[in-house]
């Protein structure tokens, strides 16, 4: 194991969470809700309930939005550098799609809100996508001989 | 309206904290998930970060009564350890390991316009959905 020591990434990713945990903290504080990703999408096209869909579509548009904006203004950020070719986007996607819905949220419900609610679903939760994250990478990169 | 507007700078700051944390490249992701390879741990500032925010918020939110725009907080209500927790969990890693993108990054990147991406999502949704046709049998 090599352990890659970047100061600059990690104060992006300090920054970074700092900015999603302030978007967690307005949802919860005005709102009443869980900024969980999986779930306003899941909820916004698979539960239409009337008064549900402005702000689901307007938190998910915004995250398209400040994505944007942020890669306009911050340039020197590395462009994403897909990991999979069709077909592997096309499998994880659904893979995730159907285990979000099924396991109650992702890294954003679970992750963020559901750690800091100190909910054992959550923390459960968390670790055990870390944990199957993990040994799917080393799968891929360490075992299968594909390219590392 | 308010909850409206509230939803959306929520958006904005959620996309624009997932690009600039490094969460929306997907190499950046699964080198975060190589611990046996070159291990690059900077990820895990972003979800440290965000619970120092969240962490006192959620302790407020158990002493109040009420948000501030909302008749009441929505919480979720399942509390009991279920194998349909876990094993939705266990997938939902599958698939980070294999694309590095979870749904927050997945949606925040069609910023970027990459139709394999775009592809990620619409499966994704796919995938939300079967699992709504399929409950019935798995549980």
């Amino acid at each position: 194991m090599t352990v890659l020591m970047d100061t600059d990434s990690w104060l992006r990713a300090a920054g970074g969470g700092l900015l999603i945990g302030l978007a967690a903290a307005l949802m919860i504080i005005f709102n009443g809700r869980i900024a969980g990703v999986s779930g306003a999408l899941g909820g916004l096209l698979l539960d239409p309930v009337p008064g549900e869909r402005r702000w689901r579509s307007l938190f998910l548009g915004g995250m398209v939005l400040g994505a944007l904006l942020l890669t306009t203004a911050v340039t020197s950020l590395p462009p994403a550098q897909l990991q999979t070719g069709w077909l592997g986007m096309a499998a994880a996607g659904l893979i995730v799609g159907y285990g979000t819905r099924m396991g109650s949220g992702c890294t954003s419900g679970h992750g963020v809100c559901g750690i800091a609610r100190l909910s054992p679903r959550s923390i459960v939760a968390t670790l055990t996508f870390m944990a199957f994250g993990v040994a799917t990478v080393f799968v891929i990169r360490h075992l299968s001989g594909a390219a590392a | 309206m308010k909850i409206a507007l509230v939803a959306l700078l929520a958006g904005l700051l959620f996309g624009a904290g997932l690009a600039l944390g490094g969460m929306t490249n997907p190499a950046k992701v699964v080198a975060f998930l190589d611990v046996g390879g070159r291990w690059d741990p900077s990820l895990a500032f972003v979800m440290g970060s965000a619970l120092l925010v969240t962490f006192p918020v959620f302790a407020w939110v158990r002493r109040a009564g009420r948000p501030l725009l909302a008749e009441r907080f929505q919480l979720p209500t399942k509390r009991d350890l279920d194998p349909q927790l876990l094993a939705g969990a266990a997938l939902f890693g599958i698939g980070w390991g294999i694309a590095g993108l979870c749904p927050g990054p997945a949606i925040a990147n069609l910023a970027a316009g990459s139709p394999e991406v775009l592809l990620f999502v619409v499966a994704m949704v796919a995938g939300m959905w079967l699992r709504d046709r399929t409950a019935a049998i798995t549980g």
